[in-house]
């Protein structure tokens, strides 16, 4: 059961040979047995999953269930929920319980998806490992010792350690896509615009995109087609129809351009990688594909224009976090100069405090130019070297990430050198894009392998299905770490 | 470029992170490695280049200027540290 597709669990739940209640139960059975040694959930709400299971039961007999009515999710933190504590994984928030949903959250709520809880992060979506959590650090299921990747890596966790079968993530920098590649799962993050941002609360605005995961990419478009769609109350929602992202599944890949950036391959992926993504390759030609050799000349300077951006938009959209209105206040302060400083001291984190110090200084005056202008400059140059690739293939495919997952504590104490993980998934934010990490094959330790996908502006189904087809040709996607 | 210690307390109270004395040189060590990476954007010529905010270029929507949210100060007010008769309550700032 814990292996079956969203499509055959809901088929399953509609032909009555199981209750929601039963599937919900067995999951959180399998949350309380092995929560405790991943760190996946910060929060667990059985109650309230097994009140929504009610619910669902109901509303499958009387026939007027969805896709996904019945079928246990998690969402990331970082999605408010109301009624239900949202902790964005910092110390600040540690008690803040929202009064209202996020779209994402009242969106797969009206689908009668049945939330289990909500999952580990780096505190404010700020990381690469999970490591900046302020309530310790999620593992590997592959191997307990290392990182699961980040800023999602408890519900990439959730999802490869089947504790759930689809989880919610944000992708800001390759939030989404990279801890999916470091824990063998599926992760889409669509074109920006594409899931609204209320609720979610906001790292950096011009880059935050709400993402799926799950154990394919079949699970990733049901997941998605609840997720998404226009919202009035996100001012850069985009008014498109409705989208059902399962519609290309299953169109033959005979005939499909692959474009891979001679950047991404030049240097800098470790052998182990390399050799997994020329498998896979080599596997979509077997399919039909064909590959040509595009290039994305200023991809090297996504890093440190986001670098920019990022900080620069966290440092505005964290000031809210005051001890006022929400969140810590310090216990003893004097004047309210005081309060401030001192709650926001005692309530972020160490990478978060970094964060903001970059961005208050890029913003401030007389600075605005050599750096937020000169990033967002940038920002276009990048978007256009995709356009210019997109002229010559239909999808782009490279590596995830430059290695496969890491030992915990190895890079946390060098900013930079975590940085440098995301280098190939940050141009894709940049530039707006929909990506997608699938698992492609294994590296050194047998620890998972991704292979990223970049598709154009709303070709979301496109990538879901050519993803697929290469999950229907092999079984990487099914490989599950072997737990107690 | 490199920061100086007096710089990074300076945007530390810009920014009301209170700074303590042993955190000032790690944090400045940490941040002048990060402009260092972020120096790179300075090497190209974007005199030419229009900046880029979003990626559809989109407006911002307009709407009807009518009220479209109901009150529900009572449940906003519930999260807060200090509330009394319905107001925030923060230190004195006026004399």
């Amino acid at each position: 059961m814990i292996e079956a597709s969203l499509k055959d669990l809901a088929a399953a739940l509609r032909a009555g040979t199981l209750s929601s209640v039963e599937l919900t139960t067995l999951f959180l059975d399998r949350i309380d047995a092995l929560n405790p040694s991943l760190n996946a959930f910060i929060t667990v709400d059985r109650d309230g999953a097994l009140a929504a299971a009610r619910a669902a039961d109901a509303r499958i007999a009387a026939g007027t269930a969805g896709a996904l009515t019945g079928i246990p999710l998690a969402h990331k933190d970082v999605f408010c929920t109301e009624g239900l504590r949202t902790t964005c994984a910092s110390k600040m928030l540690a008690d803040f319980v929202s009064p209202y949903d996020a779209h994402v959250v009242s969106q797969l709520k009206a689908a009668g998806a049945v939330m289990l809880g909500k999952t580990n992060m780096d505190e404010y979506a700020m990381g690469s490992s999970n490591e900046n959590s302020h309530f310790g650090p999620a593992k590997n299921p592959w191997d307990a010792t290392r990182v699961p990747g980040g800023s999602s890596g408890g519900s990439a966790v959730a999802v490869a350690a089947r504790l759930v079968p689809m989880a919610t993530g944000t992708d800001t920098g390759g939030s989404v896509r990279q801890p999916a590649a470091l824990t063998g799962v599926t992760g889409i993050k669509p074109t920006y615009g594409v899931v609204s941002r209320y609720g979610m609360i906001a790292y950096a605005s011009s880059l935050d995109q709400g993402g799926a995961f799950g154990r394919s990419a079949e699970d990733c478009a049901l997941l998605l087609s609840a997720m998404a769609g226009f919202d009035p109350r996100d001012s850069t929602s985009v008014e498109r129809e409705a989208e059902d992202y399962s519609r290309a599944l299953g169109q033959p890949l005979a005939g499909l351009r692959i474009g891979l950036p001679k950047e991404f391959f030049a240097e800098g992926m470790d052998d182990d990688v390399r050799a997994a993504i020329d498998a896979a390759l080599e596997q979509y030609r077997q399919l039909g594909a064909t590959t040509v050799e595009v290039s994305l000349p200023n991809a090297k300077l996504a890093i440190p224009a986001y670098y920019v951006i990022a900080p620069a938009e966290a440092s505005s959209n964290l000031s809210r976090f005051d001890g006022v209105r929400y969140g810590h206040r310090a216990a003893e302060y004097g004047d309210l100069a005081d309060m401030y400083g001192k709650s926001r001291a005692q309530g972020f984190g160490a990478e978060v405090k970094r964060r903001i110090l970059v961005g208050t200084y890029v913003l401030s005056h007389g600075y605005y130019d050599a750096y937020y202008l000169q990033a967002q400059k940038l920002r276009r140059l990048i978007a256009e070297d995709f356009a210019a690739a997109f002229t010559q293939c239909d999808v782009i495919a490279g590596p995830t990430s430059p290695t496969v997952a890491w030992p915990i504590g190895e890079k946390s104490d060098d900013p930079v050198q975590m940085y440098l993980q995301d280098i190939y998934t940050i141009a894709v934010n940049l530039a707006g894009l929909p990506g997608l990490s699938l698992p492609c094959g294994t590296g050194a330790g047998d620890l998972p392998v991704g292979l990223q996908l970049i598709g154009n502006y709303f070709d979301e189904a496109r990538l879901l299905n050519v993803a697929h087809g290469f999950q229907q040709a092999t079984d990487w996607h099914r490989r599950t770490p072997a737990l107690g | 470029m490199s920061l100086s210690i007096d710089e990074v307390r300076h945007i530390a109270r810009l920014a009301r992170i209170e700074l303590g004395e042993g955190e000032a040189q790690d944090t400045l060590d940490k941040l002048n490695n990060i402009f260092g990476l972020i120096e790179q954007m300075q090497a190209v010529d974007t005199s030419q280049v229009e900046p880029m905010s979003h990626p559809q270029d989109v407006a911002q929507r307009l709407r009807d200027d009518i009220v479209t949210e109901s009150d529900r100060r009572d449940a906003y007010q519930r999260v807060a540290p200090q509330v009394e008769a319905g107001l925030y309550l923060v230190p004195k700032v006026i004399e």
